[in-house]
Parts: C-alpha cells; sequence; structure tokens
C-alpha cells in the first residue's frame, strides 16, 4: 500500500501522542488531568473561557499561611469539656454559624462526641471510663479522597489543589443535599430555615434581635450546605484555624499539651508529622478509604 | 392529535378539575417552602433526603417499566402488546415528569438548577441522572406522538424512529441502574453499600410499573370506548409476577448477608426499619411490615394461575404490588440509608404536612400528564378502530 | 368570524395587559438614583465606565479567585493592593460604606434585587440626620 505524506504524518502524530503520552506523562511526574487542573488553576474549561475576556485572577497574599496539604491532630487525652466547648464556640462565633433550636435543624461545624459514636467500629464493653467520658472533637476531615466532592454534580463542594481544603461555593450550592449522603462522618449541615435575619424590624422580632457575631464575615442563606472550612479564610491572612488558636491558648494556661495541633501533613518537620511520628495515632472509618486528615491521639 | 385532550364528557372533566385543585394547592405550598426553607418538611440534619427523594426513586421505576412492554413487542414481535405499548410509553412521560419535578421541589436552590449544566461534572452520578432523565423524557414523547400519528394516519411509522425506538430499551434500563447508582456508591451508607442495589431497582421497578399499567389500563377500558385487551393485561399479569418474586427473593438476599454476616453496622438499618430502636418503636415499623405482608400475599394471588388470570383479583394483587413496593422503596429505603446516622446515632422521620400536600401536588401533575396523554391515545385509538376487544 | 365579540374583547384585553408597564406610570417618574460616592477614596479597583458595567462580573471573578484557588490579593488598574472582599474591601469604611447610599439606589431604580445580601452583611448605617425640610 502507498502511503503518501499526508497519511505518514496523520499515522505519525497519533503515533506519538499514543505512545509518547505516558513517558512524557511520567516525566513530567504528574498525569495529564492533573497537568490540566494545575494550569487551569482548578477551574473548569467553560471557566477558563470565559476568563479569557476578563480580568486574570488575583495572587497569594504575602502573609498567608500555605501547606500542601492541611492536616490536624486532636490530641484526645489533653481535652475537656471546657476546651471542647471554647473551640465549638470559637468556630461558629467566627463564621457566624447559627444556634438554631430545632435540633432537627441545627447547624454545626466542629462539636463534642463520645468515643462510642466517633469510632463506632473500635468500641467495646470495656473501654476505660476515662475514655468513655473524654470529649472528642469532630468536624469535617478534609478527606484527601472526599466522597462528597465526588458526588457534588456542581463541584459547588471541591477540594483545592493548592493545600487539599475541601471548601464549599455557597454562591453555587444548589442545596442537593447530594453531598451530606455522600460524608460517610456527618461533617455536613443544610441550612433548612433562614438562618439569619435580613432586613426589616420584623425580621429582626423573629429573631429576637440575634444578629451575626462577626461581620467581616458572610453569613449563608438558607438551602445551602455548611461544614468546617479549616478557617481557609483565616489561613489567607496568616492565622491559625480558630478552634486550634483557642485550644492553644486554654490548654496552656491550664498547662496541658495542646489538644489540636494543625500543620502540613507534607512536611516532614511540621508539627502534626512529629506528633504523629511520636505517638499512636487513629483515624475515623479509615477502610473506607477517604483518607481523612484529621487525626487523633487517644 | 392534542386538540383530542380538549374534547370530553362530564367525568373527564371534573378528574381534571379535581387534579388542578390539588395541583393548586401542592404549588401554593411549593411556594410556602421556596419562601422559607426545607425546614417546612420532615427532614433533618441526619435524615436529609426524605420522602421527595423517595417518591422519585420510586417514579424512576415505574418510568423504566415501559421497557417491558416495548422489549417483547419491537424486539420479540410479539405482536398483542403494539396495542399497549402507547399507554406504555404515555405512562412513562408521566412518571419522568414527576420525577424531575420530585427533584426540583427538593432542591434547597432550585434557581440555581441551570449549575448542573453550566459546571458539568462527570464524575457526579446526579450528572448522568440528569442526561438520562431528561434524554428518557424525550425519547418518550419523540417515539410516543410519532407512532401515534402515524397509527392515527393509518400507515406504519416512519422508518427513522425504529432507531429511537431500539435505543429507549437499553436507555430505560440505564435511568434505573443510574438512579441506583446514587445509593450505591456511598462508602459512608452501609444500607446501600450493595451490589444488589441496581437489581433490586430493577426488579422493583419491573413489578410496580406493570401494576401501574394493568390498573390504567383497567381504569381505561371502564372509562374510555378503548379496550386494552384481555390478553395483554394477562401478560403483564406474568411479568409482574416474575418481577415480584425476583423483587422478594432479592430482598431475602439482602437480608441474609446482612444477618448471616452478624456485622453490627449493617444490621442496624434493618432493625429500625422492622423492629424500631431499643424498644422505641416508630411509625415506619409496622409500615415495612405491612409492606412485605402485602407483597408477599400478591405473590401467592399471581403465582396460582387461577387467581392470576382472574381480573377481579389481579387487581387486588397489582394494588397490593404498588402499596408494597411503594413503601419498600419510596419510603423504607431512603429513611433506612440515614438511620442510624454515621455516628450511630437516631433521628427519626416522618414527612409533615406541608411536604405530603407538595408531594400530592406533584403526583397530581404526573396523573394530568397521564390523563391528557391517554385522553388523546384512546381517541386515536378508537377513531381508528383499533380498540375494539 | 365566529365568536368575533369574545376574540376582540379578548384581544383588547390582552394589549392592555401586555402594556400595563407602559400606561400605568404615565405622568410619574422614579426619583433619579442619588449615588453618593465616597469621599475619602476617588479611583476604584477598576475604572468608573468598568465598574459600571461589569462590577458582577468583577465580584464573580475575586469569588472563584478567592474560594476556589485561595488567591486574594488583587491589584487594581492604578497598582493599588486590595483584598478580594465584598464586605471589607468594596463596603469598607473608607469606600463604598453606605449600602442604601449607594448600592440600592441604582438597584431600586432599575428593579434589581441581587441576593448578594441573604449572605454578605451589609456595614451597619447610623441614620443620618435628615435635612430641615424647604417649604
Amino acid at each position: 500500500m502507498a502511503v503518501n505524506r499526508r497519511k505518514f504524518l496523520k499515522i505519525g502524530g497519533a503515533s506519538i501522542l499514543a505512545f509518547g503520552a505516558r513517558p512524557a506523562a511520567d516525566a513530567l511526574g504528574i498525569s495529564p488531568t492533573e497537568w490540566l487542573d494545575e494550569k487551569l488553576g482548578g477551574f473548569t474549561i467553560p471557566e477558563t473561557l470565559f476568563h479569557l475576556f476578563r480580568k486574570p485572577a488575583g495572587s497569594v497574599a504575602g502573609e498567608a499561611l500555605t501547606a500542601k496539604r492541611w492536616a490536624m491532630v486532636v490530641n484526645v487525652r489533653a481535652l475537656d469539656e471546657e476546651i471542647a466547648e471554647a473551640c465549638k464556640e470559637a468556630c461558629h462565633r467566627v463564621h457566624n454559624v447559627p444556634e438554631i433550636d430545632n435540633p432537627k435543624h441545627e447547624i454545626k461545624w466542629i462539636w463534642q462526641e463520645e468515643y462510642e459514636h466517633v469510632f463506632p467500629g473500635q468500641q467495646h464493653e470495656h473501654v476505660d471510663d476515662a475514655l468513655k467520658k473524654l470529649p472528642f472533637l469532630v468536624m469535617c476531615n478534609h478527606c484527601f479522597n472526599p466522597p462528597c466532592c465526588r458526588v457534588c454534580p456542581t463541584k459547588a463542594t471541591f477540594k483545592r489543589k493548592k493545600d487539599g481544603i475541601v471548601l464549599m461555593d455557597m454562591h453555587r450550592c444548589i442545596g442537593c443535599r447530594f453531598c451530606m449522603a455522600a460524608c460517610p462522618f456527618g461533617a455536613r449541615s443544610f441550612n433548612w430555615i433562614i438562618p439569619w435575619p435580613r432586613a426589616g424590624a420584623e425580621e429582626e422580632r423573629r429573631f429576637k434581635g440575634k444578629e451575626p457575631p462577626t461581620p467581616d464575615y458572610p453569613t449563608r442563606a438558607k438551602g445551602v450546605v455548611e461544614k468546617c472550612n479549616f478557617c481557609a479564610e483565616r489561613l489567607a491572612k496568616g492565622k491559625i484555624p480558630a478552634c486550634v488558636e483557642v485550644s492553644q491558648e486554654l490548654c496552656n494556661k491550664k498547662g496541658r499539651e495542646p489538644a489540636l495541633v494543625f500543620g502540613d501533613l507534607e512536611d516532614p518537620d511540621s508539627e502534626v508529622r512529629q506528633l504523629l511520628r511520636s505517638r499512636y495515632s487513629i483515624r475515623r472509618k479509615p477502610e473506607l478509604g477517604s483518607n481523612p486528615n484529621v487525626y487523633y491521639i487517644v | 392529535m392534542l386538540e383530542k385532550a380538549f374534547v370530553g364528557g362530564r367525568k373527564y372533566w371534573v378528574l381534571i378539575a379535581c387534579l388542578l385543585g390539588v395541583i393548586g394547592v401542592g404549588f401554593i405550598m411549593w411556594l410556602w417552602q421556596f419562601r422559607v426553607g426545607l425546614g417546612i418538611t420532615g427532614m433533618s440534619r441526619d435524615v436529609s433526603w426524605g420522602f421527595y427523594i423517595g417518591q422519585f426513586t420510586y417514579l424512576v421505576g415505574v418510568a423504566a417499566a415501559g421497557v417491558m412492554v416495548v422489549l417483547p413487542y419491537y424486539v420479540h414481535h410479539y405482536k398483542a402488546f403494539g396495542r399497549i405499548t402507547i399507554l406504555a410509553e404515555f405512562m412513562a412521560i408521566g412518571a419522568v415528569s414527576m420525577c424531575l419535578l420530585f427533584i426540583l421541589v427538593d432542591l434547597g436552590n432550585p434557581v440555581r438548577m441551570i449549575n448542573v449544566l453550566l459546571h458539568p461534572t462527570p464524575r457526579s452520578v446526579l450528572f448522568w441522572d440528569m442526561i438520562v432523565l431528561n434524554g428518557y423524557l424525550f425519547l418518550n414523547i419523540l417515539v410516543g406522538w410519532n407512532v401515534l400519528s402515524a397509527e392515527r394516519k393509518g400507515s406504519p411509522p416512519p422508518g427513522w424512529i425504529k432507531p429511537f425506538i431500539y435505543l429507549s430499551i437499553p436507555w430505560a434500563i440505564s435511568i434505573h441502574t443510574v438512579t441506583a447508582y446514587l445509593y450505591a456508591g456511598l462508602p459512608g451508607r452501609g444500607f446501600w453499600l450493595t451490589a444488589i442495589m441496581a437489581p433490586r431497582f430493577l426488579s422493583s421497578a419491573f413489578c410496580a410499573g406493570p401494576a401501574i399499567l394493568i390498573l390504567l389500563c383497567l381504569i381505561v377500558r371502564k372509562t374510555t370506548k378503548f379496550d386494552p385487551g384481555k390478553e395483554q393485561i394477562r401478560t403483564l399479569g406474568s411479568i409482574v409476577t416474575y418481577a415480584l418474586v425476583l423483587n422478594v427473593f432479592f430482598f431475602l438476599c439482602e437480608l441474609f448477608t446482612v444477618f448471616y454476616s452478624q456485622i453490627p453496622g449493617h444490621m442496624h438499618h434493618f432493625h429500625y426499619l422492622f423492629f424500631g430502636h431499643e424498644g422505641h418503636v416508630v411509625k415506619l415499623v409496622p409500615l415495612m411490615w405491612l409492606a412485605f405482608a402485602c407483597m408477599t400475599a400478591a405473590i401467592i394471588l399471581l403465582v396460582i394461575p387461577v387467581t392470576r388470570r382472574n381480573e377481579g383479583i389481579l387487581t387486588v394483587a397489582c394494588v397490593l404490588t404498588v402499596i408494597g413496593t411503594w413503601i419498600d422503596k419510596g419510603f423504607g429505603l431512603v429513611v433506612g440509608g440515614f438511620v442510624p446516622n454515621p455516628l450511630e446515632r437516631i433521628t427519626d422521620y416522618w414527612p409533615t404536612v406541608p411536604e405530603t400536600l407538595i408531594a400530592l401536588g406533584v403526583w397530581a401533575t404526573g396523573f394530568l400528564i397521564i390523563s391528557l396523554l391517554y385522553k388523546v391515545a384512546t381517541s386515536v385509538k378508537v377513531e381508528v378502530g383499533a380498540g375494539q376487544a | 368570524m365566529y365568536d368575533g365579540g369574545k376574540i376582540i374583547a379578548g384581544i383588547i384585553i390582552g394589549l392592555l395587559l401586555l402594556t400595563f408597564p407602559i400606561w400605568y406610570g404615565l405622568g410619574r417618574a422614579a426619583p433619579k438614583p442619588d449615588v453618593k460616592l465616597p469621599v475619602k477614596e476617588k479611583e476604584c479597583v477598576e475604572p468608573k465606565a468598568y465598574m459600571k458595567n461589569y462590577h458582577m462580573q468583577l465580584l464573580d471573578l475575586w469569588r472563584d479567585s478567592t474560594v476556589r484557588v485561595a488567591k486574594r490579593s488583587f491589584v487594581a488598574f492604578n497598582g493599588k493592593k486590595y483584598e478580594m472582599s465584598l464586605q471589607n474591601t468594596c463596603m469598607s469604611a473608607d469606600c463604598h460604606a453606605r449600602k442604601t447610599e449607594f448600592c440600592d439606589q441604582c438597584h431600586n431604580y432599575t428593579g434589581v434585587v441581587p441576593y448578594c445580601w441573604d449572605c454578605h452583611i451589609p456595614p451597619k448605617e447610623e441614620p443620618k440626620k435628615k435635612p430641615e425640610e424647604k417649604h
């Protein structure tokens, strides 16, 4: 069969793509989809095309705390009621999480739970009393392989490529609650009702004068899902998460080692890595493969 | 042909008026829900999907059952079903419309619905669900309308419609498989994390759908001059029998796996559904037992040929099938997956009155669509003389 | 024609409904938007004309950059650095601190109801003293 020049080029080009893609990707050290994701800066292709016609995005501020993979270690034996409550109060205050009377509609980003409920696969009849009474702090685990992100139909919840934080884009969430069904840890809350008064005296009367405590940070509206965000907005300003800050203060005062430690899992010298190297740690439901980034030292 | 839907006797208009009334009430309730949020339903932080999604799941099954008539007729040339393919397709249209509406009323932010199209996410099962459901709706409208038009004109259906008809067969299977995959791929929900989810869904679809079709056919025979035919109903009855037996068998398989392995996390959900929690028996418990009593009774009535061939008893069996599958799939399945929650805590769920009214409004919308379409179909059939028994 | 009376009556009613916005407000005009610009800052993050037309697109870009990519620092067209934030930059005390005097003016006039304020908290506004009424 005679091969003309055009055919040769077509076949040659296709072969290079077919056989050369793998070695090229290996040389880059990442897969082609990861490479594309990085180039697009975490946006989708339609979003990137739109951005071609508008101003490009900004940059990271100098004082921001950055990491490749944020993780938290909860040193449970250093926790007590007071510290746990303070963590929850600080988080909910800083993020304007509403306090809702009806327990069915409650919204919580971080809260206390008992051992047998946090680690249902591990608990047994003869757990020591101290452990039984210890307040375990639970929150979103910011999994490395999050099922919630896998199921979100709009990417309203997504894992940020830069630092591994699993975030909510409140502007995009359609409130389908698929992520809530997918989360193996029950970490997500939905806004079943209007959480804060909007405008007008009538609304304020209904809410009995309650107002969002932190005017610098937005609230959420009804119909969206929310959860712990590892204080991404504080990290951007160089501050550690509110719960970590508060627990460190209290633990210092009580002369204990810190109950919550936050750091970069990919940095071998970070506090979290040091702690994990020296103590035995467990994670919630590791057998499910979601690869949680919150560790518990029990 | 649509003009046939606007011509009718007194009973027809009374039906339309009643349906519009229920739709109106449901719509007003939904406006209230749109204003104040989904908190007016019985759903909670722990049971974040409830009646709406349960109904959606059930109705996807009913819609998929259209294939149980299309497959024998177009692929196996079972001539008898040619009389009722249009009824099956129009029922599918009504069912899929209800599915889409149930998803709409369940959304926290329905105005942002377009985001699913603006930010396509192929790794999300819900994305594929949207595609297959809308595709199936389009297919059924296209095929049903064109075939009926051709029949009215007295000519065979146009050649180009054949690929669409053949496409609708695997597509029907796909809509229910994708819906099953919504549940079956979630690592944290042991009740749903089973490979038999999709087969269970399909089997309950293929008994509930044809059962509803039989009931609709009997109503059509009584209220219009079109007779779907004794043989057709008899064959549908056999289909319901096989599918129902499979459905219960699959459930017994689930029971065996869960209770023989004695894994507490998996047993909890079944225990909650059938025995309540630590003596605290919820309203759901008697309902679940009722569901299986209905399905068992239906199987007995259906398996015995004498009772299955008696149309009166067949009617009873179909009603029992619908009740049983509806409770099992439209209610028990969803709630059972959420209770106990991932932290092994119990939160009960029961739909509220506004939630029920909205759901009834959506059901009425589906029935309105089916009534209008059936009026068209039966009028055309009578016009061309295809309906005389 | 058949049912001529009903048809003509229907057409007239239809036309009336269709042209409702035109004849309902005849003779009245809504007050012109009285937009109060910030006193201290004279330049926004983008030129005035661009902001007038595209402030929503800019906010969308800011949102995507902040939330999805963790890049919060923005360099304005005049070289100044800002943090990308509706509440803390746009509505800061030095800039458009009073929503009723800025955002609402044009939005109310054009009948636009953006749902930003369902979540984002507008800065508190102390009621200004009313000027003396002229008789």
